[in-house]
C-alpha cells in the first residue's frame, strides 16, 4: 500500500490522518465529529476484533486534528500537508 | 503499511502502558487528550508537574501520564496533593479522579481543600457512576438512574458539584463535558494557570456501566445529548447549575483571587513572629 502520508509535487490534498491501529477502540468519535465528514468506519478489524475507521475521503481531510482531539484512545491524529505557512 | 505511528501527545504518555483500560467510548481518554494538549500549550516544565489521582477509572491517569505521578488511596487524592502543594511550592499539582472519589469517598478532603484554597488543580471526571468497582450509586446518579446498588431507580438527592466547591470557597469553578474539547482545553489551560484552588467537573459518558444499565445506548448518544443539552453561561450563579433533564449549564463559573494556603500562613506568622519567621523554600 502507498504511503499516503507524505506529499508528493502535485497532490492537491490539505491534509491526512494517521491511525495506529493496535490503539483503536472503534468507538467512532472520529468519524462522527469529523468537521469535513472525510473518515468513515470500514470493516476492517484490529487485532483486537475492534472496527477500524478508514480516511474514506482522503481530499476532504484538511487535517485540523479534530479527530486526535476527540479520540480517547490517542490512535488517530491529523496533520496538514502542503501548508502554504511551511 | 510501516510508518511513524507516533501521536503527537505521545511524549506525555506513558506508552508502553498503551493501549489503556478505559472502555470503547469512555470520555476519560478524551479528557486527558485535552488535559495533554493544556500542558504543551503552557509548554509546563514537566519536572515540576505532579498528577495525585484516587481509586477509579479516572483514578487510572496519574499512571498513564508520563510526569511525576502518585496513585493514592480511594478518596484521599486531595489529602496527599494538599502536601505535595505545601511541600513543593514552585510546583503544580494536579489532581485528577473522578466523582466517586471526589465528591463522594473523598468529600470532606475536598470541601476543606476548597476552604484553605490550597494552590492545586482539580480534575473531576463526573460519569455518573463507580465505573471500576460495578457501577454503584454515586452522589450525581441523576435521579431515578439505575446502578446495581439501586435496582429500583436512584431516590437519593445528587451533588451539585459546583456548587458545592464553589460554596466551600473554590477560587476557580467550571463545567465542560467531553464533547466541548476546545473549550475544555482552554478551561484546563485557565485553571493551570490559576493561583489556589482551581476546580473542573468534566462531564463523561460511562457507556459500558452507567448508559448500558440505563439503557441510554452507545457512547456517542450521551455525547449527542450533551451537544444538544449544552447551556453555555460563564458567571452563571452555581445555584443554578444543577444537572437537569434536557438542560446542561456549562461554563466557568468562578474566577477570583483570593490568597492561597500558603499566602495566608505565611502573612499571619509574619505578622504573629516578625523577623524570627522564615519562610519555607520547598524540600529540594
Amino acid at each position: 500500500m502507498a504511503n499516503n502520508n507524505e506529499s508528493t509535487p502535485g497532490d492537491k490534498r490539505k491534509g491526512t490522518v494517521v491511525i495506529n491501529e493496535d490503539r483503536c477502540k472503534g468507538c467512532t468519535y472520529c468519524v462522527r465529529y469529523c468537521p469535513t465528514g472525510a473518515l468513515e468506519m470500514s470493516v476492517r478489524l484490529n487485532h483486537k476484533g475492534y472496527t477500524l475507521p478508514e480516511l474514506a475521503h482522503p481530499e476532504k481531510c484538511n487535517g485540523c486534528d479534530m479527530c486526535g482531539m476527540y479520540c480517547p484512545d490517542f490512535a488517530i491524529y491529523g496533520r496538514r500537508l502542503n501548508s502554504r505557512e511551511e | 503499511m510501516t510508518e511513524i505511528k507516533s501521536h503527537p501527545v505521545d511524549g506525555l504518555l506513558r506508552t508502553d502502558r498503551m493501549p489503556h483500560i478505559w472502555c470503547p467510548g469512555c470520555g476519560v481518554g478524551t479528557s486527558v487528550n485535552c488535559f495533554t494538549r493544556a500542558i504543551e500549550k503552557l509548554e509546563m516544565d514537566l519536572d515540576k508537574l505532579h498528577v495525585v489521582s484516587g481509586i477509579g477509572c479516572t483514578g487510572r491517569v496519574a499512571g498513564y501520564i508520563n510526569v511525576d505521578s502518585f496513585h493514592t488511596t480511594h478518596g484521599r487524592a486531595l489529602a496527599f496533593a494538599t502536601g505535595l502543594s505545601l511541600s513543593r511550592p514552585d510546583s503544580k499539582v494536579v489532581v485528577y479522579s473522578g466523582d466517586g472519589d471526589i465528591a463522594a469517598i473523598g468529600g470532606n478532603h475536598l470541601i476543606h481543600a476548597a476552604r484553605r484554597n490550597v494552590d492545586m488543580t482539580v480534575i473531576c471526571v463526573n460519569n455518573y457512576t463507580y465505573g471500576m468497582t460495578g457501577g454503584q450509586v454515586t452522589p450525581t446518579t441523576p435521579d431515578k438512574a439505575l446502578a446495581s446498588t439501586t435496582p429500583f431507580g436512584n431516590f437519593e438527592h445528587t451533588f451539585n458539584i459546583p456548587n458545592l466547591v464553589a460554596a466551600s470557597g473554590g477560587t476557580y469553578v467550571a463545567r465542560w463535558t467531553v464533547f466541548h474539547v476546545r473549550q475544555l482545553t482552554r478551561a484546563m489551560v485557565s485553571a493551570l494557570k490559576h493561583p489556589g484552588f482551581s476546580f473542573i467537573e468534566v462531564l463523561s459518558p460511562c457507556p459500558t456501566l452507567y448508559m448500558r444499565r440505563n439503557k441510554l445506548g452507545a457512547a456517542v448518544n450521551l455525547m449527542e445529548y450533551f451537544k444538544e443539552s449544552a447551556v453555555i453561561e460563564n458567571g452563571a450563579d452555581t445555584r443554578t447549575v444543577a444537572l437537569n433533564e434536557g438542560k446542561t449549564v456549562l461554563g466557568e463559573f468562578v474566577n477570583v483571587r483570593l490568597p492561597t494556603l500558603r499566602e495566608s500562613y505565611e502573612e499571619r506568622m509574619k505578622e504573629a513572629l516578625g523577623e524570627k519567621f522564615v519562610p519555607y523554600e520547598g524540600s529540594k
